[in-house]
């Protein structure tokens, strides 16, 4: 098992987490990726979708994250979420709402870039509708 | 000469005012507590992005296709000014102070014959605003409502904005707003939004390890400038409101005070008074004994 690293998960309004941890899972907008320590640096930006933090001890912990970027570095993983919510704290009611958004953003969307966005979008919050279910 | 009883009911007046003061005080210190928590804790965030995106931008410096959002329309025709201030008033000189810096700016922008154009968020700055450049105003955001100013109240406003400069209303745009330094003192600032600006201390902040970057730095940065605009906003939003309680704080301690003392020269006035009252009273009564 590789060594521990400095994870942090900031949202605008407060410091979410800052720990010691042995990896993170992190909803890239190419793709989800896995961080361990010892990553090189490199910056993502995010899509809507779950983050999963590992630590050496204890149950994994999942966060709900949506707009932002990571940035790995030297120092460690950074992840600035614009929201981020602990699945934990996340009600179905408030997905849903946001899918209602995004179907709504869907029908709006006025040229093929604005419409695949608003797509990608609804699919990714559709995961994570499926994903709260199962827990 | 006010009689003993008009004197005994403003006492009593100013007594009620100076509970008041002194109630205000306190809720406000306990509001300023929680106000500069908030201010902090918003703090990471903010910088982490600055810092990331000065990184950014400084690949981009001078590149034709930078994005428009960090090089400007090219032209300074059109300014708007975003003047953040507190719905209540009653909080000494914070929302003036504001309002001065703002206009200051205005009246400049509109002697280098400029165009000027204002958003205000909060009541009060539009109050003081509307008496001479109404004419400019062309929105007002209430935030009468909300109770705690949340990221949302900021990405409202930062999208508007963004609307608004898409729509190509105007080329610069500036935040007004105080900087909480100490309870005593509030700094009105003025700091631009559009195009972005950086502070020197971000730069310092950057590291020599080479980024990878996905998508690549072209899209990040197009995708970050605008998330840039409502995060800037919602510091000043923070800061605004831990400065507006800590105005507040000081202006209520000070009325509280001045009522204090007030009390103290009406009580002496009253005492002189009534004393004298006893006097004449107790010579009508020996004069009227010696007459017998």
């Amino acid at each position: 098992m590789a060594g521990a690293f400095q994870f942090e998960l900031v949202s605008p309004e407060r410091l979410l987490l800052s720990e010691e941890v042995t990896m993170v899972v992190v909803p890239g907008s190419e793709g989800e990726f896995g961080v361990m320590a010892g990553h090189a640096p490199m910056m993502s930006t995010l899509r809507p979708g779950l983050l999963r933090v590992s630590r050496e001890a204890g149950a994994d912990q999942v966060y709900f994250v949506r707009g932002g970027f990571a940035e790995a570095g030297p120092k460690g993983l950074t992840v600035l979420a614009e929201h981020a919510t602990s699945l934990n704290d996340l009600r179905a009611e408030d997905i849903a709402g946001q899918i209602k958004n995004a179907e709504e953003d869907l029908s709006d969307a006025s040229d093929d870039e604005a419409r695949a966005r608003a797509a990608a979008t609804l699919s990714h919050l559709r995961e994570v509708q499926a994903a709260l279910k199962a827990a | 000469m006010p009689s003993l009883k008009d004197l005994r009911n403003r006492i009593a007046s100013v007594k009620a005012t100076q509970k008041i003061t002194k109630a205000m005080q306190m809720v406000a210190a306990a509001k300023l507590r929680r106000a500069q928590e908030a201010a902090e804790a918003a703090r990471p965030y903010a910088e982490r992005m600055e810092a990331v995106l000065a990184n950014l931008a400084s690949a981009f410096e001078g590149r034709d296709d930078a994005p428009r959002l960090l090089a400007g329309t090219g032209k300074d025709d059109v300014h708007l000014l975003l003047v953040a201030t507190a719905e209540r008033g009653l909080c000494g000189g914070f929302n003036s102070s504001i309002a001065k810096l703002a206009r200051e700016r205005a009246k400049s922008l509109l002697a280098q014959g400029k165009t000027v154009k204002i958003v205000c968020v909060g009541k009060k700055g539009f109050d003081s605003l509307k008496r001479d450049l109404g004419s400019h105003v062309v929105k007002t955001i209430e935030l009468r409502h909300v109770k705690r100013v949340g990221f949302e109240n900021a990405e409202e406003i930062g999208t508007l904005v963004r609307e608004m400069f898409d729509a190509g209303e105007f080329d610069v745009c500036t935040l007004f707003y105080a900087r909480f330094q100490s309870v005593i003192s509030q700094i009105p600032t003025a700091q631009q939004l559009i195009p972005a600006t950086f502070g020197e201390a971000a730069k310092v902040a950057q590291t020599d390890a080479v980024y990878e970057y996905e998508p690549d730095e072209g899209e990040i940065l197009a995708d970050l400038l605008p998330r840039n605009i409502s995060v800037q906003i919602f510091r000043g939003l923070l800061e605004n409101a831990a400065s507006e309680q800590g105005a507040r704080m000081s202006a209520m301690d000070n009325a509280t005070r001045n009522a204090g003392d007030m009390i103290n020269k009406l009580t002496l006035n009253y005492n002189r008074q009534r004393q004298a009252q006893i006097t004449k009273e107790l010579i009508e009564i020996i004069s009227g004994a010696e007459a017998l």
